[in-house]
This record gives C-alpha cells, structure tokens and sequence, in this order.
C-alpha cells in the first residue's frame, strides 16, 4: 500500500481525487473500497485489476454516473475554459454509439445536448472524426462499421467537448491484437497532443504499462489499491518499447503485483 | 467487395431472388388451390348458394352489389382509422405518462389490463347505451387496439441502453431531450411493432361493435352488411362482404409493415438484409 507519489504535495495540480470511496451495491455486493486515488491534471493512469474487483464501479463514481456508498469524490476541471462545459469524456467498454443517428450524430451528441449551434458543431464533429481517422464516414450509420472503428466513433464523441479528464473503461479489450495496438498509439498520439487527464482502466498487464505513466494495480473485490508502479519509458513510445527489456521487466513487475492482488483475496 | 468471387456473390443474389419470387408465388398458389378445390366441392356436390356459393358467384355478387358494399367498407375503413389513431396516440401518451410518474401506472395501469381480457363484444353494447352511435364503435376499437401499443411502448421505453443512458446523464441531458433524442428513438422498433397488431386488432374491434350496433337496428358497416345477408339468406354476398373485410385486413398489416420498414430500415435490426 505505501507508494512514495511525489505528486501528492501539489494540490492545485489534482485533476481527480477520491478519499475512502467505497461502494456498496444495493444486492448486497461490497465492490469497491475503501479506496483512493490521486490522480495530476494531464496524468496517464491505469486502473488493473482482476475481473470484478470494481474497476468499472470505481469510474462510474468518478464519472457522477453513480454514487458512492461513502468517501469524497472530487472532480477538479476547469469547466469555464470549455465552452461546452463539460469536463469529463467517457468511454465505455462497448462502442455505445446510438444505432439510429449517423456516425456524425453520435460524434455531436454532446454538442447538441448543449444546445450548440448546427454550424459551429459541426467544424468541432469535423476536427475529431479526422483526428481518429473517420472523416469519410461522417454519416454513415454505427452497423456499417467495424468494431475498430466503432470504438474510434466512440473516442471521438468523448473528444468532441474537449474535455479535460477522459476515462475509459477497457476501451479496447474487444478487439483484435492489431486493431488494440493501432488504437494504442493513436490514444497515445492524442493524449501527447492534446495532454488530457487520462483515467485508464483495462485488465491487459502489456496495454497499462505500454500506455500509462502510472499503473495501479487493484485487488479482489472490494476493490483497493494494490500496488502502484511508475512506469519509466519515453513520452514518445512507439513499437520499439513494446520490444524492449525495459518494458519487459516492468511487465513482469506489473503481473506479479496483479497476481499478488488477485491471490490475496482467494474465492469470493 | 466486388471482384475476385464473380460466381459466388451471383450465386448467392440468384438464390436471394428466387426466395423472395417464392415468397410471393407460393401463397398465391395456396390461394389458387382453395378456390379450386372451392370451386369442385360447390361443383360436385351442386350446392345451392344459400348454403354455399361458388367463387364465381361470389364474384359476381362483389360486382354487382360493388355500390353498397362499397359504401359499408367505407363506413367500416372510417370506424377502424379513428379506432388506429386514436389507440396509436392514446397507447403511446398513456405510456409516456406512466414513464413520468409510477404512481400512475401502479394505479391504472391495472385497469388496462382489465380493459384488455375483457371480451369486447361484451362491453359493445354497454357503450352503445351510453355512448352515440359512432363514437361507442370507435370507442371499441380502440379498447380493443390500445393495449398492444401502450404495453410496447412501455417495453420500448424501459429498454434503452443502460450506457447510453449514462452518457446523457453525463452530458446533462434534460428530461425532454433524453426522451426525445434516447428513449423514443430506442422506443420506435418497439412501438411499430405494436401499432402493425393494432392495425388489426382496430378492424376487428371496429367489426364486433357493428354487429353488435347492428343487432340494435342502426349502422351500415361491412359488418353489418354480413349480419344482415345472414338474416336475408343473401349468402353470397355475405361471403363478398368477408372477402372485402379480410383483403382490408391484409392491405392494413401491409401498409403498416411498410411503415415501419421504411422508417426503421436505415438503423434497426429487423429491417436490414441478411448480410
Ligand atoms: N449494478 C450492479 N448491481 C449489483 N452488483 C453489481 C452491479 N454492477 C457490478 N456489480 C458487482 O460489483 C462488482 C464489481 O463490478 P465492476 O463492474 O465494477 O467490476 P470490474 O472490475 O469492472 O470487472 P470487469 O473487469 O469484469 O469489467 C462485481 O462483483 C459485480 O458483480
Ligand atoms: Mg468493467
């Protein structure tokens, strides 16, 4: 449980902090907590955990999707710099795109719902369909399209509001190794870019470690903190780090704290 | 997509043809069939036709009774659109308010239900007491039509996505715009599907209460048309007047089916083609 996090002095610079949240769900099931985490503005953070430890229950509460049993939740953003005010991107597990609107109605739905004019939406809908590659698809509808780029749809429409704090809950674990390690580098090449916060969670040792700054490693439900690791690999990482002896090691630091977290709480 | 497999693709919207020229001869063959075999029992039995008549009888008699049995497919048309629509709006209103308020539904949506196994044919001349004519008709094909709509529509709406619901939350969506831009929307496959039993089922209830008006002495439906042939021994035009009512049946599912077709094609499921 001890991390020495360096950044826990600068308050000012917290993008998401969460104190002793826990979260009991209404069947009984005690999925998560008591849990923390501190998360920097601009900070690429990977939530690992096994299966059911309440990785997706921990970024609902996050997100204000649903509330914690207990704990403080607090969301810093500054939603007056964004005109759309709104400061959370979500993306989900699955694409969740609406099979009645077009791949461009899905983009904007933000932006409608914030009562945007039709015209200004749509040059924002333009810059993010072409910053995830889907400019030619702009209205086609979701059943024509790959699971690929269904999930690059979805990306986009979290885009779309420009928001500071960007979660995801395992955005890519449905898809082909080829496809996952494309998404990868285009979510790389975007975080490098546009320095959003980033909240990642997936249950792929290599993904976390190949993406994040920082990995923290759950346990069984209910879900605490495990272990965190530093992840030491240049900003700008490309296929060759997936090679390498540096990424490697901390693979295999990463799933030997995953195993640990896992074993720890044996059966259910 | 194209190129490369020139026999497959071929192959296969050849058979994707034949089907679909399957799907149309084949009923008409069944129907070919029973007039036939009508057509031989009438023949070689010679049934008088006030005990069965021929198809070529029956034929005649749409023919030439066309004035009057045109005026009382019109009278029941009239009944069964006002019956539709109104089931259509009431069904579809009445779940949004139950969607608004539990308290609602918990109170009527029971009574629903009630209205709903309780056989029209005797709540038909109850309304016909105490309501004027047309509008006791209407009324019965609307209780008769109503339940399928507001039962799918309530399905419809209570089945949205549970992610997308969130992503509204998220976005702050409003109560209105979730409702026009999510739940209706998600709603509408579900919905159709309840208007295309509708369809019917206001045709049908449309037809019940004429008999049973017609047994009260007024009306001019198609219904009552039957009734009346019955009475007269005019078995042949009794049978012209069936023959009217069923092909109205059918030209309603169609039509209906074809809404909802073209209003669901781009997006959903049980629109699109098998590939
Ligand atoms: N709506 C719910 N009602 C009751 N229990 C729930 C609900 N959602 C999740 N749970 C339970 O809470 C626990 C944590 O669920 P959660 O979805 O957060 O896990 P997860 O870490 O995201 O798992 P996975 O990696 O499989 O997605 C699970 O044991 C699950 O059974
Ligand atoms: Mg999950």
């Amino acid at each position: 449980m001890e991390t020495d996090t360096h950044h826990s002095k600068a308050d000012a610079d917290a993008a998401v902090s969460l104190r002793g949240i826990t979260k009991i769900y209404e069947s009984g099931v005690a999925a998560l907590g008591p849990f923390d985490l501190d998360v920097r503005r601009g900070e690429f953070v990977s939530l690992l955990g096994p299966s059911g430890c309440g990785k997706s229950t921990a970024l609902r509460i996050i997100a204000g999707l649903m509330a914690q049993t207990s704990g403080e939740v607090c969301v810093v953003a500054q939603a007056s710099v964004n005109p759309v005010r709104q400061s959370i991107g979500f993306v989900f597990q699955e694409p969740t795109l609406m099979p009645w609107a077009s791949v461009r109605d899905n983009v904007g739905l933000p932006l409608q719902l914030a009562r945007m004019s039709r015209d200004e939406a749509n040059a924002k809908i333009n810059q993010v369909l072409s910053q995830v590659d889907l400019s030619e698809f702009a209205e086609v509808y979701p059943r024509e399209l790959s699971g690929g780029m269904k999930m690059r749809v979805s990306l986009a429409r979290a885009l779309v509001t420009d928001p500071e704090i960007l979660l995801m809950d395992e955005p890519f674990a449905a898809l082909d190794e080829i496809t996952r390690f494309r998404l990868n580098n285009d979510l790389l090449d975007l975080w490098r870019k546009l320095r959003k916060t980033v909240i990642f969670v997936t249950h792929s040792v290599f993904e976390s470690v190949y993406l994040s700054e920082r990995v923290v490693v759950m346990t069984q439900r209910p879900g605490r903190i495990g272990e965190e690791f530093q992840i030491n690999a240049p900003l700008t990482r490309s296929e060759d780090f997936r090679t390498s002896a540096e990424y490697a090691a901390q693979c295999r630091n990463v799933s030997v704290a995953l195993a640990r977290a896992s074993g720890e709480r044996p059966g259910r | 997509m194209s190129g490369g497999h020139d026999t497959k693709p071929n192959g296969a919207s050849a058979r994707g043809r034949l089907e679909r020229r399957l799907q149309l001869v084949l009923p008409v063959a069944v129907l070919v069939a029973g007039i036939a075999i009508w057509y031989l029992i009438v023949r070689t039995n010679e049934l008088p036709p006030y005990i069965l008549p021929g198809p070529g009888a029956v034929f005649a008699t749409l023919i030439e009774d066309w004035p009057i049995l045109w005026q009382s497919l019109a009278v029941t048309l009239t009944t069964t659109l006002q019956g539709f629509l109104a089931a259509a709006i009431g069904g579809v209103a009445l779940a949004l308010l139950f969607s608004r308020s539990r308290w609602l539904e918990y109170s009527l949506f029971p009574y629903a239900v009630v209205l709903q196994v309780t056989p029209v044919i005797a709540i038909a001349p109850l309304l016909l007491i105490y309501l004027p004519q047309q509008l006791a008709v209407v009324a019965c094909a609307w209780i008769v039509a109503f339940f399928p709509v507001l039962s799918n529509t309530m399905l419809g709406l209570n089945s949205v996505d549970r992610n997308l619901a969130g992503l509204f939350k998220l976005y702050r969506a409003s109560g209105f715009q979730t409702l026009r831009y999510l739940r209706l929307p998600a709603a509408l496959p579900y919905i159709l599907g309840g208007l295309r039993i509708a369809g019917g089922l206001s045709l049908i209830g449309a037809v019940v209460a004429e008999i049973a008006a017609g047994a009260a002495g007024a009306g001019s439906g198609l219904a009552y048309r039957i009734a009346e042939s019955g009475y007269r021994l005019n078995i042949p035009r009794m049978f012209a007047a069936l023959l009217l009512l069923s092909i109205a049946g059918i030209v309603i599912y169609a039509l209906l089916a074809l809404a909802s077709h073209l209003m669901l094609r781009r997006w959903h499921e049980s629109a699109l083609g098998k590939d």
